[in-house]
């Protein structure tokens, strides 16, 4: 097996992608010391994020191999450093999509640090030492105090590991575009990882939320088990027209290439779209719908700190999870095959703990 | 029924006739002053971009014989008994709509301009079911609700652009928050649409910088608009430099353009506004969207009262548009230069003096 070239004191072991075929095998590394800021996590889960597909197969090109993915991790504390005091050994914890930030930019301090000019990502990043950062498809993980969360008790932690990406990542932008006033309508686009935490938190908002998707099989799915209150299909003409103007706001969770205008349509005056599906290619925006309806077309991009805390204690309070299929470490290929075919409902988690072995 | 005869009170303006666009002199008629209803003398009417695409129907959705014009002022000269906001004297001014609904909700929040079933100024169907004729013509009768007060310290000639460029630009500044001191906004475009939105930021204590394709713009923006710079947006340096720098932007432009690089020149949370109308899509990158959660808007014109409230704000700031004050016979020479960007920055049309009845 490959060993890291950064030598840290903590051995650690996982799985990598080491070129862009994507495909994941057993890796030895290494994790930091435990700094006095730090905190060493033993992991238990890891959500399987659809950005982790594209990192491993260097969709976006700046891929740096080898490669360990996997920034929804849920785990138990094992060490905290001198000046940890918000945690303690034993406590179960969570570590998103960031693990560091200058900490000192307008952003930072706005407790905005996923906009910081210097975000440091879970993975495939490099860290303040200069040494490249590993997600959790591993054993042990060690992170600064400040972007670790704490994992409400009542919540299940495998079920709850993707709310790490998937949850904030939805739970921002309605947040940010004003979309809980209850009573108003949201659409959200795509029923994938994304979409189907989208409507949950959707609903314990108070909001009516229709499913806006271009698969017919996934309307009984949308309201019958996850408590959409409609469904509208794309490539229904009649169906579509008869919903134009009658949304307050969209998600849209797909990150394909897709038409805008039809999504545009359905918007009410002064209705916002917020995209944060990652299309690898432009879309197309019709302009005089825009103006003629003063709408607005957003983007967001997971959330704080603190965000991602609140978020975890709203999901807490509403029983929110995702819908997961758990499943063994060695069974991490299939599983990215499945989900470039969207074959799963609606979330992979790796069982790390009991199927990461060397 | 002639257009002569639709109506009581005989009209007179020009008008084009089919989509070659070109203006020739136009009888027809307007309604009787109804009791909500105020007649004024048409004094001056601003040309904008938009009666060109109208006058050529290249938004297919014209017409003829269409009288433009959406920039209108004038002085009163016969009121309704029930009109209770003007007396015959006041000078006055018409923009872009001259009716609504007036129940649904928009209507009912002061955005008549959102409304679904809103009657243009002209080339739309009154609640009659008559064609609406524009200020390129000697007189207008429109509901008081659809009127706005000129005051006294504005020039008329120049203030008339401002019911529809004017509008157009201020709506956004206030509705996305464009308009805290201390705030940088990026204008592009510097046409019609552009010098007006550079004057009202300055004014609300905003820092500007205007985006141009013409170098030869920079003087202009800089010592007479009082911009506080300039960006050639084909200079990669020039815009590279500037990347994170705006807290928005009102984009006047309509031609097809490149968005990505504005979105650019956004900060995070950044705001790009769409005032300007390009027919055909435009490409947006969604990658720099999301990672600095900005946003693209649009914002068509104004409601009524946000209306008035620019005009008022526009006298108190001495703000008026940079205007060629034009006779009526030139309609169809300033369409052609028009068309080429050919004037600084908005033709106006001195009915009162020069629209006269040949026929």
């Amino acid at each position: 097996m490959a060993i890291s070239p950064e030598e840290h004191p903590q051995k650690a072991f996982g799985w990598a992608a080491r070129d862009s075929s994507g495909i994941l095998s057993p890796f030895r590394f290494s994790r930091r010391e435990n700094a006095d800021d730090d905190v060493t996590i033993k992991v238990l889960y890891c959500g399987v994020c659809h950005s982790d597909l594209h990192f491993a197969k260097n969709d976006w090109g700046f891929t740096n191999y080898p490669v360990v993915p996997g920034h929804e991790i849920v785990g138990v504390v094992t060490k905290t450093g001198n000046n940890v005091d918000k945690f303690k050994v034993g406590d179960r914890v969570g570590v998103g999509v960031i693990v560091g930030s200058c900490m000192k930019c307008e952003t930072c301090q706005q407790d905005l640090e996923n906009y910081c000019p210097r975000t440091i990502f879970t993975y495939n990043s490099h860290y303040h030492d200069q040494t490249k950062t590993y997600g959790g498809y591993s054993d042990i993980i060690v992170v600064h105090h400040r972007y670790v969360l704490r994992f409400p008790d009542n919540l299940a932690p495998d079920a709850g590991a993707p709310l790490l990406c998937a949850g904030i990542t939805v739970y921002s932008p309605m947040k940010y575009y004003g979309m809980t006033e209850p009573g108003k309508h949201l659409g959200v686009a795509g029923l994938g990882g994304l979409g189907h935490i989208a409507v949950k938190i959707g609903k314990a908002f108070g909001l009516k939320v229709t499913v806006i998707s271009s698969s017919p099989a996934k309307e009984d799915e949308a309201t019958r088990r996850l408590g959409a209150d409609s469904f509208l299909l794309l490539s229904d003409p009649a169906k579509l027209k008869g919903a134009m103007g009658t949304m307050d706001y969209i998600i849209d969770t797909v990150s394909a290439v897709h038409a805008l205008a039809p999504l545009i349509g359905l918007l009410k005056l002064n209705g916002k779209l917020v995209t944060v599906g990652l299309p690898n290619k432009p879309l197309e925006l019709p302009i005089f719908p825009l103006v003629l309806g003063r709408k607005l077309v957003g983007g967001s991009d997971i959330g704080g700190v603190k965000e991602t805390q609140e978020m975890l204690d709203f999901c807490a309070k509403h029983n929110i999870t995702s819908d997961i299929e758990l499943i063994h470490m060695d069974y991490i290929n299939t599983a990215m095959e499945r989900l470039a075919k969207s074959d799963v409902r609606y979330r992979f988690v790796i069982d790390v703990a009991s199927s990461l072995t060397q | 029924m002639s257009t002569e005869q639709e109506h009581p009170k005989k009209a007179f303006g020009w008008a084009a006739r089919d989509s070659s666009g070109v203006f020739s002199p136009f009888k027809f008629s307007r309604r009787e002053t109804g009791d909500k209803d105020v007649m004024f003398k048409v004094l001056y009417c601003g040309i904008c971009h938009s009666d060109l695409h109208m006058a050529k129907n290249e938004w297919g959705i014209s017409t003829y014989p269409l009288v433009p014009g959406h920039e209108i002022v004038g002085v009163v000269t016969e009121v309704g008994s029930r009109v209770q906001k003007f007396n015959v004297g006041d000078k006055v001014g018409v923009g872009c709509m001259v009716g609504s609904c007036t129940s649904c909700e928009n209507c009912t929040n002061n955005l008549e301009n959102y409304c679904p079933e809103w009657i243009l100024t002209y080339g739309a169907k009154y609640y009659d079911g008559t064609t609406t004729y524009g200020g390129y013509s000697d007189i207008m009768v429109a509901n008081e609700h659809f009127v706005v007060r000129i005051p006294e310290t504005l020039p008329l000639d120049a203030a008339a652009p401002l019911l529809c460029a004017g509008i157009t630009t201020y709506s956004p500044l206030r509705y996305f928050g464009l308009e805290k001191p201390g705030m940088h906004v990026g204008v592009v475009g510097l046409g019609g649409l552009g010098h007006v939105a550079v004057k009202f930021a300055k004014a609300m204590g905003v820092k500007v910088t205007v985006i141009s394709t013409s170098p030869n713009k920079k003087e202009e923006a800089i010592e007479h608009l009082c911009a506080d710079s300039f960006l050639v947006s084909r200079d990669e340096d020039q815009m590279q430099a500037a990347m994170g720098t705006l807290d928005g932007i009102i984009d006047t432009v309509s031609a097809v353009h490149p968005l990505l690089p504005l979105i650019g020149l956004l900060k995070s949370h950044g705001k790009l506004v769409m005032v300007g109308a390009p027919e055909k899509p435009l490409e947006l990158p969604v990658f720099p969207l999301l990672v600095g959660r900005k946003i693209v808007a649009g914002s068509g014109i104004g409601g009524m009262k946000e209306t008035q409230e620019m005009i008022d704000f526009a006298a108190k700031h001495s703000i008026t548009a940079d205007i060629e004050v034009i006779p009526m016979d030139y309609v169809n020479i300033a369409m052609e230069r028009l068309l080429k960007g050919d004037v600084k920055y908005r033709f106006v049309i001195d009915i009162g003096n020069t629209l006269k009845s040949t026929l």
